[in-house]
């Protein structure tokens, strides 16, 4: 007969443990060995963190997206307008704006381009084109005119079709000259300015020296006669300025807000009013504010949901897996051994749920951003805290199942039967 | 002199209830070294009692019961389960095989808790699958094993420790007499090899096979004379 092997022979009190790679071993065979199950049981907290996720992601890509076209357009424009008055004289119109206000503004530090710009009273004046050779066709129309002083065009970042703007020259001599908006060189049927064709506005003839190709605001301007204010005083009576235009550099909105209806009216500055935009930032957090608490609250609902789905799958598990709680007690695990198992996988699971979740977040903000075109904007440290959060929300779900699972008594785990 | 694997001393467990369940009464015991002891009795009479309480999985109400020589009334659930771990091994009626497991690993899961190395526990689980004939199936899984077969994997888990006392509760219930057989024989090798052994049975022919009988009525314990079937 052999030595027999099996025979321990030890005194002192052995002790049991569990190596955390035993640990890992484990928790991984666990959640490996019925995949569909772990990622239904994942999916709550994965839709949760993944709207989480794209929420904060949108509403930054948004943000920075609003801030840009502030930037180009908004945030660098400035509309100065006379300050409506009470006077005896109804029919007397007060413009404090006087008409060299071009000049007055270009001067300040911050403007990159000024201009005037007033509606031409034509008393019912029509416009047409020459000849005047169409018994069939309409060739005279109603069509708006506004006075503008020349450096308005820069301000209103308009681009000419063809020919050129007037200047400051054909301003202070009070030329007949004109540039149309697309529209108006439609409806007056003028394509090709190269003999500088005439057109009539009532009964005085004026030179088209351009055509418009677009402008980036003001887009009235698409549809009217533009003439110079020095001929609109001359000819059509323009006795005042109604508002101008300022384009000003980034950043110098506010300023030049301020200064400009010193500049404009230095005895009485309260007599001009300027419109200056609101600021940037202000615009980004109400934009992420309004946006983020709203997804937020969802997005935290969902994350609540997928914790309680993993609580109770889990706790599911726990019932289902008695006998093997029971098999482990008996192999040596402790309760800690138990708890910390049930523990690991849950926060496991919450783990993964949030590397997927954020994966789906990130995607989503890349996709959405690729519709509208929009530069996906995302904090850095989101992608790393989803997981992290998952890990908690998994360990937070995890902790009454685990509890449970600990409390079992083995000889009443061991009595149920198992394969 | 080395101690008795078992010694119980007026060893009682009450359930708590109205009134309480005396499901063992001041049991007297001692197994030694090598014993091969068969535990037979009615059913309700306190025989899963007693292998609980031999097996650390439950504490008495009453008495003293020493494990290789350690009172384990003076251990706490870490030491306990320490000694589950290194000094009991476990056989259930029903086998407790992990089903997404295979039989080796299974197997394997018995050295988790004693933190054995995890290079040498597929050699051993090995070569108690070896031991108990299974050599041949150690990557099959529970499912595709005869019930006969998943006992042995269950009795090569609790082998692969090298325990002081093995304790098995209805091994044969849920098999054909056949396959019983296999397990009886199995276990009087393991015997002949100096395993101590702890058997719980209905059936006489196992209580035949051991060399010592304990019968249990009514929650006291007395031990048959050699040679005599109850
Ligand atoms: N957790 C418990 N609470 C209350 N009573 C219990 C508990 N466990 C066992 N008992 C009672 O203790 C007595 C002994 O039970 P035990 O399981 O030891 O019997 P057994 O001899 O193993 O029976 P069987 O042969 O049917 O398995 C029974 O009357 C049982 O109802
Ligand atoms: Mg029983």
């Amino acid at each position: 007969m052999t030595t027999p092997t099996w025979i321990s022979d030890t005194e002192a009190v052995p002790r049991s443990g569990l190596t955390a790679g035993d640990l890992v071993g484990e928790v991984s065979t666990a959640l490996t060995a019925r995949p569909a199950r772990t990622l239904l049981t994942a999916l709550g907290t994965i839709l949760g963190v993944a709207a989480l996720v794209a929420t904060l992601g949108l509403a930054k890509t948004a943000g920075n997206q609003i801030v840009r076209q502030f930037d180009e357009l908004e945030a660098t424009r400035i509309v100065v307008t006379n300050a409506p008055r009470q006077t005896r004289d109804e029919n007397t119109q007060l413009n404090a704006i006087p008409f060299d206000a071009e000049d007055r503004l270009v001067r300040l530090n911050g403007v990159r381009a000024a201009g005037t710009k007033s509606p031409v009273e034509l008393n019912g004046a029509l416009a047409r084109a020459v000849p005047v050779i169409d018994p069939l066709g309409q060739n005279e129309f109603q069509i708006p005119v506004i006075a503008v002083s020349p450096g308005l065009f820069e301000a209103v970042r308009a681009e000419t079709r063809t020919g050129r703007f007037f200047d400051h020259g054909h301003n202070d001599r009070g030329d007949a000259v004109a540039i149309l908006g697309p529209g108006a060189a439609n409806r007056l049927n003028v394509a090709r300015i190269d003999n500088l064709p005439a057109i009539f506005i009532g009964e005085e003839p004026v030179a088209v020296m351009g055509i418009l190709d677009d402008v980036a605001r003001e887009p009235d301007l698409l549809n009217a006669i533009i003439v110079p204010d020095g001929l609109a005083r001359d000819r059509f009576g323009l006795s005042g300025v109604d508002e101008v235009h300022i384009d000003v550099e980034v950043g110098a909105a506010e300023l030049i807000g301020e200064q400009a209806p010193l500049a404009l009216s230095p005895n009485d500055p309260g007599f001009v009013r300027s419109r200056v935009p609101p600021s940037p930032r202000a615009v980004r957090s109400t934009v992420e504010s309004e946006v983020n608490a709203l997804f937020l609250v969802l997005g935290g609902l969902s994350l609540l949901v997928g914790a309680i789905g993993i609580a109770n799958v889990t706790l599911v598990s726990v019932l289902e897996r008695t006998g093997e709680i029971g098999l482990r007690r008996a192999l040596g695990a402790t309760r800690g051994h138990i708890a910390g198992q049930f523990l690991t996988e849950s926060a496991a699971l919450g783990l993964f749920a949030g590397v997927l979740g954020a994966s789906l977040g990130v995607l989503s903000v890349v996709a959405v951003s690729a519709t509208r075109e929009w530069t996906p904007v995302l904090d850095s440290w989101l992608p790393l805290a989803a997981p992290v959060l998952g890990a908690l929300i998994g360990l937070v779900a995890g902790v009454y199942p685990a509890w449970k699972a600990s409390s079992i008594e083995p000889i009443t785990a061991l009595r149920v039967g198992a394969g | 002199m080395t101690a008795p694997v078992v010694e119980l001393i007026g060893l009682g467990r009450s359930f708590p209830g109205n009134p309480p369940v005396e499901a063992l009464v001041d049991a007297d015991l001692v197994v030694e070294r090598g014993d091969y002891l068969a535990i037979v009795g009615p059913s309700g009479s306190g025989k899963s009692t007693l292998l609980h309480l031999l097996g650390l999985l439950d504490r008495p109400t009453s008495g003293v019961y020493a494990l290789d020589g350690i009172d384990t009334a003076s251990l706490d659930d870490r030491e306990r389960a320490g000694m589950r771990a290194h000094r009991i091994g476990f056989v259930f009626q029903s086998f407790h095989l992990l089903a997404n497991r295979t039989t080796v690993e299974n197997v394997m899961l018995s050295e988790v808790y004693r933190k054995g190395s995890r290079r040498e526990r597929r050699q051993l689980a090995s070569e108690a699958l070896e031991r108990v004939g299974l050599g041949h199936r150690l990557d099959a899984m529970p499912t595709t094993l005869s019930g006969g077969e998943r006992q042995r994997v269950a009795v090569a888990r609790a082998l692969v420790g090298r325990p002081s006392l093995l304790l098995a509760d209805e091994p044969t219930g849920n098999l054909d007499t056949n396959t019983s057989d296999q397990i009886l024989d199995l276990f009087a090798e393991l015997h002949d090899d100096g395993l101590t052994l702890a058997v719980i049975t209905h059936d006489l022919e196992v209580a035949d096979v051991a060399e010592r009988r304990v019968q249990i009525r009514d929650g006291r314990l007395s031990e048959l004379p050699a040679g005599v079937t109850s």
